[in-house]
């Protein structure tokens, strides 16, 4: 459904996108993580139509960006970053505004605001003028005004930013009872937003796509380092001759309390290492204490693939 | 997906229907010019704009009439221009510089218009409110043609000339406007740039004569004053047109390379 290929971005000699290439499908909700100036906004940017590409394609339902772009901007509702609305109308007016501006016909707006006035809860503020708004509000506004005209594509630049807790809630539940009709692309740099939303994640980090596929596989696939808690009834020295005989793991911690061990392990790889250990402890006879690995999580892949 | 298959209703729009498109494409900037007018009177610088241009023009026109006993429009045609320096600009200084502000020119122009119809439809609300500033002074007009003779030729002229001269700056302070993201800057280069086009025909005497009669043509008082004298040259009107469509293509090289 969106084909972006090679696409490059420049400012002057800033490359904000550098030859980034992902395929999009239909109905799928992607999220675009990256770190502040990674290069989300651009390519967001690019694909509603609104800058042109400095070198690369983008195709939007087989149309090019460059050539058929009124074309892809009727399929396309987007809700730009900080969410721009015009402060000094009245909700409805924006609204019917907004579906006039995108080729809803006349006799259907009203049909399409009450739609969307359910969908995203505005019955209270229907008839208040945008600047008295709460940014909750304001936020739901912006993701009506992208629904309005019902567009296949949803393009949504940091939908919770600036939200409380409660009101992130909300419009993620929001987003996600959209997903399940429309294909969905939003950015964040917060990462449980993606845990909580998407079906697929691509991380880009200074313009580049360093990794693409669901959150999960994204975990599991992960190569790295991670840690295990591992406690046994033993002496220290002699659980710590046996851990170092494995040469599996590095000890990063070890302390001893009464008669039991604790260790900090450190371990590289894919490879479990808790089977390893519970066999330790069972050939020497030793009581398991604690046996805990730390769940590699989105945060680890991230950190480490950003943290160049 | 097919192309044909977008959110709209295919009986909505027609394929290959050139009619159509240039009418979805009117209606498209009627609904932009819409928008523009409403927040003109949303706030309160239309109602200062009108009282404050009808207070002026009353003025110089009572004075004329009831001191020099003068029943003409002569004097409302003479300060007009004046008013519209500082009244246009403060009119379009928001335009651009304001949506750039907010971040909302990002949505108006992934609206599917191309750029040319943003600018068309907030020129069009400025046309308009033009009209509805200058038809009031229709007062003045009715005024004359009871109390004495009206010079139907220079009256025509002198109300084409004005708006001509209206829509001119309005396009220049637009273009202004596209340049900034302030609208005081906006305000102060759109008031710069006319300023500097209304004297360009009163310094000539300093000048050599070929230079001289160029600085003439580009002045824009020299035209009205031809205007409202009541002949109605295609040179004048020529002019007036060019140069709005110059400052339009202008605002559209400025919106092309998306400013920040």
């Amino acid at each position: 459904m969106i084909e972006v290929s090679q696409l490059t971005k420049t400012y002057g000699a800033e490359r904000a996108v550098d030859s980034i290439s992902f395929d999009i499908r239909r109905g799928e909700v992607v999220g675009f993580l990256g770190p502040n100036g990674a290069g989300k906004t651009t390519t967001m940017k690019v694909i509603t139509g609104y800058l042109p590409p400095t070198e690369g394609t983008v195709f939007v339902d087989g149309c090019d960006v460059r050539e058929d772009t009124l074309s892809i901007r009727r399929d396309i509702g987007y809700l730009p970053e900080s969410t721009p609305l015009y402060r000094d109308m009245v909700t409805y007016d924006y609204l019917a505004f907004v579906a006039a501006m995108r080729g809803v016909p006349s006799e259907k707006r009203n049909g399409r605001i009450a739609d969307m006035t359910q969908i995203c809860g505005l019955g209270d503020v229907l008839g208040k003028r945008i600047d008295a708004l709460s940014k909750g509000y304001r936020q739901r506004v912006g993701l009506a005004q992208a629904m309005i005209h019902d567009p296949a594509i949803l393009i949504l630049d940091e939908p919770t930013s600036g939200l409380d807790p409660n009101q992130i809630v909300e419009i993620r539940e929001l987003i996600k009872a959209i997903g399940r009709e429309k294909t969905v692309v939003l950015s964040t740099h917060i990462l449980p937003e993606v845990q909580a939303s998407c079906d697929r994640v691509l991380i880009i980090h200074k313009g580049r796509l360093v990794a693409d596929g669901a959150p999960q596989d994204l975990q599991a696939n992960f190569v790295g380092e991670r840690r295990v808690q591992f406690g046994v009834r033993a002496p220290l020295e002699t659980a710590t001759q046996a851990l170092m005989d494995t040469g599996s793991v590095r000890i990063l911690d070890s302390q001893a309390s009464d008669d039991e061990s604790l260790f900090t392990l450190s371990t590289d790889g894919k490879d479990d290492v808790r089977d390893a250990l519970f066999h330790l402890a069972v050939a020497r006879g030793w009581t398991l204490t604690e046996l805990h690995q730390d769940r590699t999580n989105l945060e680890d892949v991230f950190r480490q693939l950003t943290a160049l | 997906m097919h192309r044909s298959t977008t959110a709209l209703p295919d009986e909505a729009r027609p394929a290959s229907s050139a009619s159509r498109a240039v009418i979805d494409a009117a209606s498209l900037t009627w609904t932009l010019a819409r928008r523009e007018l409403r927040a003109y009177f949303d706030t309160p610088i239309a109602y200062v704009v009108l009282s404050v241009f009808l207070a002026i023009t009353g003025w110089f026109f009572g004075n004329a009439l009831f001191l020099q006993n003068v029943a003409s429009l002569r004097s409302v045609f003479s300060i007009a221009p004046f008013i519209f320096l500082f009244f246009i600009p403060a009119l379009t200084m928001a335009s651009f510089a304001e949506e750039r502000r907010a971040g909302t020119l990002e949505l108006l122009l992934t609206f599917p218009v191309r750029d040319w119809q943003v600018i068309a439809g907030k020129l069009l609300a400025t046309a308009i409110f033009l009209l509805i500033a200058i038809s009031i002074t229709f007062v003045y007009a009715i005024t004359v043609s009871r109390l004495g003779d009206l010079d139907f030729g220079a009256t025509v002229g002198g109300y084409l000339g004005l708006f001509l001269l209206g829509v001119m700056y309005a396009a220049v302070g637009i273009c202004a406007s596209s340049l900034t993201r302030n609208q005081i800057v906006a305000f102060i280069l759109g008031f710069a740039i006319i300023f500097m086009l209304f004297l360009l025909d009163k310094v000539t005497d300093f000048m050599p004569v070929w230079l001289g009669a160029i600085m003439q043509y580009l002045g824009s008082d020299y035209h009205f004053q031809n205007l409202m004298r009541g002949v109605i040259d295609s040179r004048d009107v020529l002019y007036y047109l060019s140069m709005t469509a110059f400052a339009f293509l202008l605002t559209t090289y400025t919106l092309s390379k998306r400013p920040e």
